[in-house]
């Protein structure tokens, strides 16, 4: 343990930094691309920007923005009037900066791309069912839905949609985008929501659906930003107005999904030629790996470390049994019980925690607490009477025989609960990812939403070498810490 | 005064369960007594009401003619020495350190120590070489000499022993009963024994003080429960043990 503290100390003071302007974006290709273009014009003031990428749907953000925890995202005019101020489609784009104002948020001009929802086929299919519009799928009830969560739940999502047209709606499954075209190529589906500058419809031979009675409200690709930022920050923001068509876009999204690289497409924005420039874009994949490796022990280091500074005692006390210890024991059994999903959304939203790494670590160190307390407990309950009397026949206080007796007694259970909770925290720190928290998630992430099994590997394979490693050094460290008479 | 231990009025209940009715005894300076009896005749609890692992329901307990209290009972334990049947030895600790736990913790000088130790080995017949295996590493015998060696250390006013060789077999069970007896006889030692073999009783105790169901029946001699027993069970204790130990 000794050796733990310093390490993980230095990992925090290496993440407290200067304060860049923090980009948010969601968890799809466009908007990478659209953040890594502000990244770059901010940038290219003089101004130090990061970028957190993916941080989930539109709530996230927005309770992000609102916040502080974020400067500025790309957003949707759609979706700002629908889901952020809950308007009727009629609202004017000033009446939305009124709105907005009211929570310190500013909008700029729209970008100038409509990126609508759609809903899109295979084109073999639908041309042997004949179905051109989202009217005709009202008389093939056989056919499979795949939907994104967002627009299952979303006002202007799947539940009007369907009314409005009289759909069928017993095939219906929920699933992520990326892996939504996946499930499209391998007739999983037959059907399912899109945005309509999406780079996969031309690359998967897919058509869109006619919205033949105009459901679907226009989506104006737009920035929410901070009202509070620098004067200079918005110039460059509002200069991008109007530069981004349909055609364009869909050009910078197909290029992002190529090259899987959203740096090499925000540039290609900054050079009309459009012709690739060379390797030299983005961060070297060494630079990454270490950066998110960095970050993800860092993740896990912090939580662990908290886990067992908290757990320990709380096991302690456990053992001795009694309401105290059935409430304990009860208490960090049912966090366990939350999807680790839930678990940061539910964070999110408190006040301290946010968008941030923070939250990702409070996350972690819950989960963390249920096999240090149990363990600590059980391995304390495991000390025989015989024993714990001749501790206090022979007069030692209270505090020693806890020292001196009955934790180093309980010293293989103890390291077990905490090499239980290493490897536990070396897998969910993946998900930190998607609240723009970093590590090895990132490249999970991504990969995910670009559909490409390397970049996902380039996550997935460190974590599970951390994990082996974290298992290793445990055993390493049984031997160190374990009194050898306990080993025989 | 004489006696070292006085127990005025002490009783003891588990629930509904009567462990001790309420008794006064006390224990004489520089002899053995051998509390003897039956399973569950109370005689384990007196002793470990006496080292306050339990708390009596009513009366007191004096120790060198001081109440022993809570507030008191830290102290008071460390002029008791405690072996219980299977040792109660820390397994994390070499034998070595078993035994100079509580020393340590006093701050004891090194030398005070070691020169108490080799002492302890020699009154113990314990091979100093042995003294740096863990309990786990030890024989069953080897293992209750430690035990005697660890509540022996602070050189205790008072020695309790509760079944010390309870779960030995025959032959290390003899060669430790007579160097216990050795030890008391050399040390002048007062020490509390519990036992179940009336053999035992008599010959490491100076007197057996005989229980059932929570009562102290009869004290004296092994002659005098022999000669003058105070009633039937008395008698029937004595040639249900006779048979099978003293034959």
């Amino acid at each position: 343990m000794g050796l733990i503290g310093p390490i993980v100390i230095g990992l925090l003071a290496h993440a407290v930094n200067a304060e860049p302007i923090l980009i948010g974006s969601k968890k799809f290709t466009e908007s990478y691309v659209l953040a890594e273009i502000a990244k770059r014009a901010i940038e290219n003031t003089g101004v130090s920007t990061e970028h957190r990428q993916g941080m989930g749907g539109t709530i996230i953000l927005w309770q992000a923005l609102r916040g502080e925890q974020i400067a500025l995202y790309p957003e949707y005019t759609g979706t700002i009037s629908e889901e952020i101020l809950k308007a009727p489609p009629s609202i004017s784009a000033g009446e939305m900066r009124e709105q907005l104002a009211k929570f310190g948020v500013g909008m700029t001009g729209e970008l100038g791309f409509n990126n609508t929802y759609a809903l899109v086929m295979r084109r073999a299919t639908a041309e042997e069912k004949a179905i051109r519009t989202i009217g005709d799928l009202r008389n093939h009830p056989e056919l499979k839905f795949g939907l994104t969560h967002e627009f299952l739940d979303r006002r202007d999502g799947w539940q009007p949609l369907a009314e409005k047209y009289q759909l069928p709606t017993q095939n219906i499954i929920g699933i992520d985008h990326g892996l939504g075209y996946e499930a499209l190529r391998n007739r999983s589906i037959d059907v399912k929501d899109a945005y309509s500058t999406d780079a996969k419809i031309g690359e998967n031979d897919l058509v869109v659906l006619e919205d033949d009675l105009q459901y679907f409200p226009r989506y104006k690709a737009v920035f929410l930003y901070r009202l509070n930022l620098p004067p200079g920050v918005v110039t460059v923001l509002r200069r991008m107005e109007g530069t981004l068509d349909e055609k364009r876009m869909i050009q910078l999204n197909a290029e992002a999904e190529r090259t899987k690289n959203y740096a090499r497409a925000a540039d290609l924005y900054f050079h009309d030629d459009g012709s690739p420039r060379g390797t030299s874009f983005g961060e070297p994949f060494g630079h990454k790996l270490r950066r998110w490796t960095l970050r993800h022990l860092q993740l896990a280091g912090i939580s662990l470390l908290l886990s067992i500074l908290i757990g320990i005692p709380l096991g302690i006390a456990a053992s001795r049994g009694g309401v105290i210890g059935q409430v304990i024991l009860g208490f960090t059994g049912a966090i366990q019980t939350i999807p680790s999903l839930a678990l940061l959304a539910l964070l999110v939203p408190l006040p301290f925690f946010g968008i941030s790494v923070r939250t990702a670590i409070a996350a972690l160190f819950l989960y963390g607490l249920l096999p240090i307390v149990r363990n600590t407990a059980t391995g304390l309950q495991d000390i025989a009477q015989p024993v714990r009397e001749s501790a206090i026949a022979l007069g030692l206080e209270p505090s020693t025989r806890l020292w001196k007796i009955y934790l180093p007694m309980a010293s293989r259970s103890i390291l077990g609960g905490i090499k239980t909770s290493a490897v536990i925290n070396i897998g969910t720190a993946t998900l930190a990812a998607l609240i723009g928290a970093g590590g090895l998630g990132e490249p999970i992430l991504s990969g995910l939403n670009l559909n490409d099994h390397v970049t996902i590997l380039q996550g997935a394979i460190p974590a599970a070498v951390l994990a082996l490693l974290v298992q290793w050094g445990f055993d390493l460290l049984d031997r160190l810490l374990i009194p050898k008479g306990l080993r025989l | 005064m004489n006696a070292l231990v006085q127990l005025s009025g002490v009783s003891k209940s588990y629930g509904d369960a009567v462990a001790l009715h309420p008794t006064d005894l006390d224990f004489p300076r520089g002899r053995t007594s051998a509390l003897i009896g039956p399973s569950g005749c109370g005689k384990s609890t007196l002793l470990r009401l006496i080292i306050r692992l339990l708390d009596p329901d009513a009366g007191t307990i004096r120790f060198d003619g001081a109440p022993v209290t809570a507030a008191n009972i830290a102290e008071l334990r460390r002029r008791i020495g405690y072996v219980i049947q299977d040792g109660g030895l820390f397994p994390h600790l070499t034998a070595r350190k078993n035994i100079l736990l509580m020393a340590a913790y006093l701050k004891w000088p090194m030398e005070k120590m070691q020169s108490r130790l080799a002492e302890l080995c020699a009154l113990t017949r314990f091979p100093k070489l042995a003294l740096d295996r863990f309990p786990l590493e030890l024989s069953g015998g080897q293992r209750q000499r430690i035990s005697l060696m660890r509540a022996l250390m602070l050189s205790p006013e008072l020695l309790l022993l509760d079944e010390p060789l309870g779960a030995l077999d025959p032959l290390v069970r003899a060669a430790l009963q007579k160097d216990l007896k050795e030890i008391f006889t050399r040390l002048n030692q007062t020490a509390i024994l519990v036992t179940h073999d009336l053999a035992e009783a008599a010959y490491l105790g100076d007197e057996i003080v005989l229980m059932s169901e929570g009562r102290v029946v009869q004290r004296g001699t092994l002659d005098d429960l022999r000669t003058k027993p105070a009633g039937s069970f008395v008698s029937d204790f004595i040639t249900a043990q006779r048979s099978v130990a003293l034959t």
